[in-house]
């Protein structure tokens, strides 16, 4: 894992500095609150419906057990014992009092983290495969890529009043396990001629109008990297729309201009921006890399594994995947148990992960973009006191990529832009396909609930979405289907009219009902979906 | 409280700044001032007869002065470079890292603050036309 060194150390030391006299000068009535919105919230300080919220940055997702057991310091100390990872890889705390924010971030610096630009509209948390490093598949570790943008965006004077917030995504492998297209940039490391580069996408997002971000350039050199996103900011800086907030994401003025268009500016700019020394040396890659070397795996650990237990046998065909090392195994914990809020965490169950990652995973973990954590490097020999531990915790659901992992938004319950709740119906639907036998009947089924057109769950890139909307003072979802944010990217179709809360579960079991009858072969929900059409599944649910 | 603010040694251009249009229709002009969605580089070819060049921001989140301000020292710039308009002292330190050289906000600044402001990074991440040297850079070398 990366640790900082003097200088990261200062920079966030000074930012809490920076943020205490901030936060001093509004309470005592020099700032107005206009004024200082936009500075709390380039320290991921957003007033929400009945409080401020924090949001602590996770860059790339990555974090140790000592970070872990400050996260959950925080939810004892300053908020109300619990806490909430989030779809962009972070935490966020609900119930924070704002005189008590320099405080948190204070603590938060202490274990090398912060919450610098986990809002506003500037460049934002990066993020990556959760499985970075452990991935059989991946070509290189992309942290130590993410973690060169994380430095080179912080605190970047020139793209800090962005039209909109930014987004920006590192992957490299061919399965997409971080929604990367969806991003505003998405970065996927490839080889060209034996050297590693980066393959851009820009102009993606969900939101009210989502867009599947096009690629547009094929490779960029390591020791170019800096001055490419430089380009690709700056057109969007000097020319992204600042008339109408709904229209100012980079994927509106990548749509408007063109792909080609877009791709020539971002050229011409990054011809002159080559000559102005941006890039750090491959040296700083290489300095950095070295921090995310591998652990001391044991070379002799061995993949022999006793499935005797059925639950057991059942955790780790759902929640464990291939690790790149003879012997070892990823496992996610879920955090969708049975009537449980999709993310949330207790001090107590954030305690125990740290505990847990201490102990069977070289003191690593990782916050997933579907809010679940992973334990990136478990033997295969620990897995059954690992599970058996987490069984205790209520932290063993056995249910990764089925239907109850489902992505949730706050919702109502929280947020002051929702239209309805999210989390109850995240509830409702975990109870009624609470069975595991058919849950696993149904196979992988990604299921993402926003409680508002801004589709902060994903709602687009669910196989399975639904929207809540206002209608004439009631709570109403409407029913998608097709999405994805893999590899297969793809945007969700409405199927028609909306829903009552127990109508739309009963629309789901519509459709998965008709997904079993039709289904070939080892198709999942996905790929019928797409072979027959929404027209067979509408004709299912509205006859 | 201060309403200017000046971080050169040279006097200060007396010369009114004009407009985008007039300055690039008249030959004699040598103060010119931009609005937010002009584009910076139609001054590049005319660098040298300009002692002032103002930019100004309509409301602070509006951010593409910044980047004008790049592109016009990134092209050797060096006489002045006036942010006006709704500039506030929270984003003044930017604001010098972009190359703004003077600043005409619409309320006064409190000068004390400001200084603190421009003192509290010792270091930067990026290499930006401020010519400070970024942290990569102190660690390599």
């Amino acid at each position: 894992m990366y640790q900082y060194d003097k200088y990261d150390q200062q920079m966030v030391d000074t930012r809490v500095a920076e943020f205490r006299d901030q936060v001093e000068r509004r309470l005592a009535g020099e700032l107005t609150e206009d004024q200082f919105k936009p500075l709390r919230l380039m320290n991921g300080l957003y007033l929400q419906l009945h409080a401020y919220m924090l949001r602590v940055a996770i860059p790339y997702g990555t974090l140790n057990s000592k970070q872990m057991r400050m996260l959950g310091h925080i939810a004892r100390k300053y908020d109300r014992d619990y806490g909430h990872f989030t779809t962009r890889q972070n935490i966020q705390y609900n119930w924070i009092k704002l005189e008590d924010a320099p405080d948190i971030l204070a603590d938060l610096a202490s274990v090398e983290m912060h919450a610098i630009q986990t809002s506003g509209n500037c460049i934002r948390n990066i993020s990556s495969d959760q499985y970075a490093g452990a991935a059989a598949d991946e070509i290189a570790d992309p942290r130590p890529w993410a973690e060169i943008l994380r430095q080179w965006s912080s605190f970047h004077p020139e793209f800090s009043y962005l039209p909109r917030k930014f987004k920006i995504a590192v992957i490299a492998s061919d399965e997409d396990r971080a929604a990367m297209r969806l991003h505003d940039i998405g970065i996927q490391l490839v080889h060209k001629d034996g050297e590693l580069g980066a393959k851009f996408y820009v102009g993606g997002g969900m939101g009210r109008t989502p867009m599947i971000a096009p690629e547009i350039r094929d490779f960029v050199p390591a020791d170019e990297l800096i001055s490419y996103a430089e380009a690709c900011l700056r057109v969007y800086n000097r020319y992204g729309r600042r008339d109408n907030k709904y229209k100012a994401r980079i994927k509106i003025l990548v749509h408007e201009l063109g792909k080609e268009e877009y791709t020539r500016q971002v050229e011409e700019e990054f011809a002159h921006m080559k000559t102005l020394g941006l890039n750090p040396p491959v040296e700083e890659l290489a300095r950095i890399a070295e921090y995310f070397a591998d652990p001391a795996f044991d070379i002799n650990a061995s993949d022999d594994l006793d499935l005797s237990d059925p639950d057991f046998n059942l955790w780790v065909d759902q929640n464990t995947v291939a690790h790149k090392q003879p012997g070892y195994a990823i496992a996610t914990i879920s955090l969708k148990p049975k009537s449980g809020i999709p993310g949330d965490a207790s001090s107590a169950q954030i305690d125990l992960m740290a505990d847990l990652a201490e102990q069977y995973s070289f003191d690593e973990m990782r916050v997933t973009h579907s809010q679940n954590i992973v334990l990136p490097h478990v033997k295969k020999s620990d897995l059954y006191a690992l599970w058996q531990k987490l069984d205790e915790a209520g932290l063993a659901p056995a249910n990764l990529d089925l239907i109850t992992d489902s992505i949730a938004c706050p919702g109502l319950d929280y947020c002051s832009l929702a239209n309805a709740r999210s989390i109850p119906l995240a509830q409702k639907i975990s109870e009624r396909f609470a069975d595991l036998g058919r849950q696993r009947e149904l196979g992988e089924l990604k299921l993402k609930i926003s409680g508002c057109i801004n589709a902060c769950g994903h709602h687009h890139a669910g196989h399975i979405g639904i929207l809540g909307v206002d209608r004439k003072g009631t709570e109403n979802y409407q029913l998608l289907l097709g999405g994805s944010a893999a590899e297969d990217t793809s945007l969700a179709k409405i199927t028609g009219p909306g829903f009552d809360e127990d109508g739309v579960i009963d629309a789901i079991e519509t459709v998965t009902d008709l997904y079993l009858k039709e289904r070939q072969e080892d198709e999942r929900f996905i790929d019928t979906y797409r072979r027959v059409g929404m027209a067979a599944f509408k004709e299912a649910i509205y006859g | 409280m201060v309403e200017a603010i000046r971080f050169r040694d040279d006097d200060v251009h007396e010369e009114p700044a004009v407009s985008l249009d007039a300055f690039l229709d008249q030959s004699n002009a040598t103060a010119v001032r931009i609005e937010a969605g002009e584009d910076a580089r139609l001054l590049l070819p005319l660098l040298d007869r300009l002692a002032l060049i103002e930019v100004d921001f309509p409301v602070f989140g509006d951010g593409r002065g910044y980047s004008a301000a790049q592109i016009l020292r990134e092209a050797g710039y060096k006489g002045e470079l006036r942010a006006s308009g709704d500039v506030l002292v929270d984003q003044i330190a930017y604001m010098r890292r972009c190359g703004f050289d003077a600043f005409a906000p619409d309320a006064p600044i409190d000068a004390r603050v400001m200084d603190k402001a421009l003192e509290l990074y010792e270091e930067v991440y990026q290499s930006t036309t401020d010519s400070r040297a970024p942290i990569w850079k102190r660690r390599h070398g």
